[in-house]
This record gives C-alpha cells, sequence and structure tokens, in this order.
C-alpha cells in the first residue's frame, strides 16, 4: 500500500490526578470537524480526557467513535456525563448530544480557556477552513470572518502538499525550515496553481525542503490577509491542526510582528473543548445554579 | 510580409505565421518545465511548415503568461488585447469575448473597432479555468477528450457546493461513492466551470454577439453549460487556441508596418 504521507497522528489524553466520581457536573463537548473530530470531558470544568481523530465518512459514527475513544480506560461512561453539546460542520449529527453550537461560538471559548482571558484574536487553522475571530475577556464573540471556500490556507491544502513531497505531515513545519535562504512564496490563492509552481520547482532541481519553504510562507500570507481584514489584537492564539506545524506559524509570526501564545493543550481540541464549557453552563443553567 | 504570434500559454506555446489576412501556418507544443525552449521549438514548428526561415519574418510579438520567455520576440501585447483584434478579425459583430485556458479565464468587451471597453480575469483560482475540468477528469478516471462528450449524455446535473477545485475533487469522489452515473458529474464538473465563467462575464456586462475562445473551447461539454448558463448562442472559432496567437500576429504586422 502507498504510504499516506497526509495521515496525522490520533491522539487521546486522560487526566491522572481527577476522578470524575468526586464531580458535581460532569460535561461533553463534541466537534465533529470536516477533517478530524474531538471530544472533550470536563468534571467541573476540569480537563479531565480527550481524545482526536480522523472523521469517517459517518458523522454519528465519527462522533460516537471518539467519544468512546476519550472515555476509554477512564471508567467513565457516556450515561454518567450530564450533558453533551455538539459542535463543527457535523455538529447536529451528534447523536448523544443535547444541543448545537456553531464552532465559532465553540471555538473562542475553548482558546479563552486554554490560553486564559487575555486572548483576544484566534486564529483557527482547521482541515477545510480557517477562521479570524475576536472575542472578548469572557471568550464571547465580538467579530469573525471565515474562509470554507478554498483550500488555500487550510490543512487540506497542506495535505496535498505532504502527498506531493511525500513527507510526513508532522515533519513539514521542521523541515520546512532547512533552507538556507527563505525563497518567494509560491501561489497564495490557489492550491492547484500551487502544486503545479512546485512541481515546475522541483524539476528546476530545488530540494523538496525548499519547495516546503515556500509553501508554508504562502500559507502565511493566506491567513495574514484574512487577519488583516479583521485587524489583530493582542494576545494573539492559533488552534487547530495547523498550529502543529511551526513553519506556518512562525512564518505568519513574522508578517505580522506579533507572537502567538504558547498552547498548553492539544490545539486541535479548541472547539469541543468550548462546547463542553458551553454544556457545563446549561446544566448550571437547568439545576437553577446560574 | 510575413510575421509571427506566439502564445506562451501555461499548458500549450502556440505559434502563428500570418502574411496579410492569410494564416500560412501554426503549431502548438507543450510548455513543460522549460518554456523558453518550448518557444524555440514552437516558432521552428511553425516556420518550418510555412516553408519560412527566421531572416523572413518581418516581426514577431509575443502574448500570455509566459511571454517573456519567447526572448526572440521583439515586442509582446496583453491576452486581452490579442483577444480582441482576433475576434474583431473573425467576427465583427462580436462584443463579448470569453477566453478560457488552462489556468487562466477572461471576459472582454470590445467595440466595433475591436477595441477594448471594459474585461475582467481570473488568474488566481483554478475553479474558473481548464485546470478545474482536468483535475476532475483525474479524479474521474475519465480522459480528458472524453469528458464533453461524456457530458452531453446526461441530461441532470447533480449539485456539487465546492467551488475549489482540492474540495470539488473530494465531493466528485463522494458522489461516485453515492453511485451517480459518471456522466452526470461530469456534466455538474461543467456546470460548476461554467458558472464561474458566466458570472465573470456578466460583471463587465454581456452584449451580442457572444464569442467563445481558448483551448477550453473544444470541450462541448463546457460550451454546452455556458450555453445553458448565459442563455446565450456562442460563435466559437475553428482553431479557439489559436485565437490569442492570432490577434498577437495581427499585433506583429501593426508594428512591422510602423517600422
Amino acid at each position: 500500500m502507498e504510504k499516506e504521507y497526509w495521515r496525522w497522528p490520533e491522539s487521546r489524553w486522560s487526566s491522572s490526578d481527577l476522578d470524575w466520581k468526586d464531580g458535581d457536573i460532569i460535561s461533553a463537548g463534541v466537534d465533529v470537524g470536516s477533517v478530524s473530530s474531538q471530544a472533550v470531558v470536563l468534571v467541573d470544568g476540569e480537563l479531565f480526557c480527550y481524545s482526536n481523530y480522523r472523521t469517517g465518512s459517518d458523522s454519528p459514527e465519527s462522533a460516537q467513535k471518539v467519544m468512546d475513544k476519550a472515555l476509554e480506560g477512564t471508567g467513565l461512561t457516556l450515561d454518567k456525563i450530564h450533558y453533551t453539546v455538539g459542535t463543527g460542520y457535523g455538529r447536529v449529527n451528534v447523536p448523544f448530544a443535547k444541543r448545537a453550537i456553531t464552532e465559532i461560538a465553540c471555538h473562542a471559548r475553548g482558546a479563552n480557556f486554554m490560553y486564559g482571558p487575555t486572548v483576544r484574536t484566534i486564529l483557527d487553522m482547521g482541515g477545510q477552513d480557517c477562521k479570524a475571530i475576536h472575542c472578548d475577556d469572557k471568550g464571547k464573540v465580538t467579530n469573525f470572518l471565515i474562509n470554507d471556500k478554498c483550500a488555500a490556507g487550510t490543512g487540506r491544502g497542506m495535505e496535498v502538499f505532504a502527498d506531493l513531497l511525500s513527507v510526513p505531515i508532522e515533519d513539514m513545519g521542521r523541515l520546512s525550515f532547512e533552507v538556507d535562504e527563505e525563497p518567494e512564496a509560491v501561489s497564495s490563492t490557489c492550491v492547484i496553481f500551487a502544486k503545479s509552481e512546485a512541481v515546475g520547482l522541483l524539476r528546476k532541481g530545488w530540494p523538496k525542503e525548499k519547495v516546503l519553504a515556500a509553501y508554508s510562507s504562502a500559507m502565511a500570507h493566506r491567513v495574514v490577509e484574512l487577519l488583516e481584514r479583521i485587524k489583530v489584537e493582542k494576545d494573539f492564539a492559533v488552534t487547530g491542526g495547523i498550529a502543529k506545524n511551526e513553519g506556518v506559524v512562525k512564518r505568519i509570526e513574522t508578517e505580522l510582528k506579533i507572537k502567538a501564545l504558547e498552547p498548553k493543550h492539544d490545539t486541535q481540541i479548541a472547539g469541543a473543548l468550548g462546547a463542553a464549557l458551553f454544556a457545563k453552563a446549561l446544566v448550571e443553567k437547568e439545576k437553577g445554579l446560574r | 510580409m510575413n510575421v509571427v504570434g506566439i502564445d506562451c500559454g501555461a499548458k500549450f506555446v502556440k505559434a502563428l505565421v500570418l502574411e496579410g489576412d492569410k494564416v500560412k501556418a501554426k503549431s502548438s507544443v507543450l510548455s513543460g518545465f522549460d518554456q523558453k525552449a518550448a518557444a524555440e521549438e514552437a516558432l521552428d514548428k511553425a516556420l518550418k511548415a510555412a516553408g519560412l526561415k527566421k531572416e523572413d519574418i518581418a516581426h514577431i510579438t509575443a502574448t500570455g503568461a509566459g511571454k517573456e520567455e519567447a526572448t526572440f520576440a521583439r515586442s509582446t501585447i496583453t491576452e486581452v488585447g490579442a483577444d480582441a483584434k482576433a475576434v474583431n478579425f473573425l467576427f465583427p459583430s462580436v462584443r463579448t469575448v470569453i477566453d478560457v485556458g488552462a489556468e487562466e479565464g477572461r471576459a472582454i468587451k470590445i467595440n466595433e473597432a475591436g477595441k477594448v471597453v471594459d474585461f475582467a480575469i481570473n488568474e488566481k483560482c483554478a475553479a474558473g479555468a481548464g485546470t478545474f475540468t482536468e483535475t476532475m477528469a483525474r479524479a474521474l478516471e475519465v480522459r480528458l477528450e472524453e469528458m464533453g462528450p461524456m457530458s452531453l449524455k446526461s441530461q441532470k446535473s447533480v449539485p456539487m457546493n465546492a467551488q475549489c477545485a482540492v474540495f470539488a475533487e473530494s465531493e466528485v469522489i463522494s458522489l461516485i461513492h453515492a453511485k451517480h452515473a459518471k456522466k452526470d458529474i461530469v456534466r455538474a464538473v461543467h456546470d460548476a466551470i461554467a458558472d464561474r465563467i458566466a458570472s465573470m462575464t456578466r460583471k463587465i456586462g454581456i452584449e451580442k454577439d457572444v464569442a467563445l475562445v481558448g483551448g477550453v473551447a473544444r470541450n462541448v461539454g463546457f460550451v454546452d453549460s455556458l450555453k445553458r448558463d448565459l442563455k446565450q448562442e456562442l460563435i466559437i472559432p475553428e482553431d479557439p487556441e489559436y485565437s490569442c496567437a492570432l490577434g498577437t500576429a495581427f499585433a506583429a504586422q501593426e508594428k512591422a508596418k510602423r517600422g
């Protein structure tokens, strides 16, 4: 079988010192994205466990699977969770969710938890879209812009290049810095055109690291354009799968002349985490605590 | 007096030898990865076919995205200007020219003298250029030449949501898995690119008659989709991919006459 270079590592995590049995409110969020799905479980508002898996062709099945993976080995079962909120592109297809909330709202809420109340601008670089979100100190959305029409600036574009260059996706960031000097960017407006340019450069004898550098900066250009339209206010954070690619993140930072906050958790869980926080608030509301 | 127009497109380099109103020879060579070599080869081929030598040519003008690669050319012209000249010569009644190439799409409004009044270009996105159809043909495992005829066999379009060629590729694969007939998907692909070209053309306003040129005009499926979208007949020259080269040759003639 051909090696699938685009395939990113799936993951799960659970807290070693939290016991769900001690919790009053167990809430969960499931983010079914176009490419990846995440489940996050909170015990009294603290991270208990999460998982991050590739979305399959069936959304309800993907939601179930990612939740099962999060709960694996924790002793916690779905029926003990008080409230689940679904989000993401497949949010209405989470069978065990009581409510669906848009990913924009969930992302801002999740980033506020992950990076703290100083975050004002969030760049979420997802599998098939890219969002620039402004929020207040409570993580409430004040403005946003989204590109979901074009693969340039999304994870899908990076996957195309992983396949083209036969580089595993998690090595792309590191390799893109292995150049003597920064080459000129390839097309930042179209992945198909960027790919055909890249093929030309490879034939000219460019090493793949250099081509990768040219694509990473094209990708940075593209999202910086989106960010400039909404205006970047500090603090700035990057979430989503591409946030793990330092080749893109560092080039965005250089263009913006702003450093992004260091992530404390898997950057892909922001949406599901926000959903779980909304779920907690909804339980409190039901119980009359709010 | 013999002149040459050379059009260095993203996919093919086209060269055309013109004497007066008569096209003496033409040639087409894949641009490949060394467009300079391709331009030279195209010129040599066209000259050979016309039975001429380089010294017999009064002037050479170049156009196209890679026009700088035709280092032997003495002048250049924009593709928009070249299209206008060619179409005005071939079909004087035309006021709107649509040119769809491999990596670019253009809509041009011209007056009765063939002067450009307004134009719109897409060179940023594969969704509005020939590459879109090519990418989808690969996903569908259909040969590019078969796309047009296959599309005409379909009576209904499957709705396609994706605009981006990368996203459309995944959508096409999902449509195959959902057991849609290939011919219907192919028609949907042509409807999609036609929709983008039509909306670009509407931006400058459509005035009759309307001509379609560029290599993609060879695709009968795309032509059918565009006609349906614009609710408009389209005039297509015999060799639509040479229109730009023809207009460029007219420009060379003018330059040569002026000295």
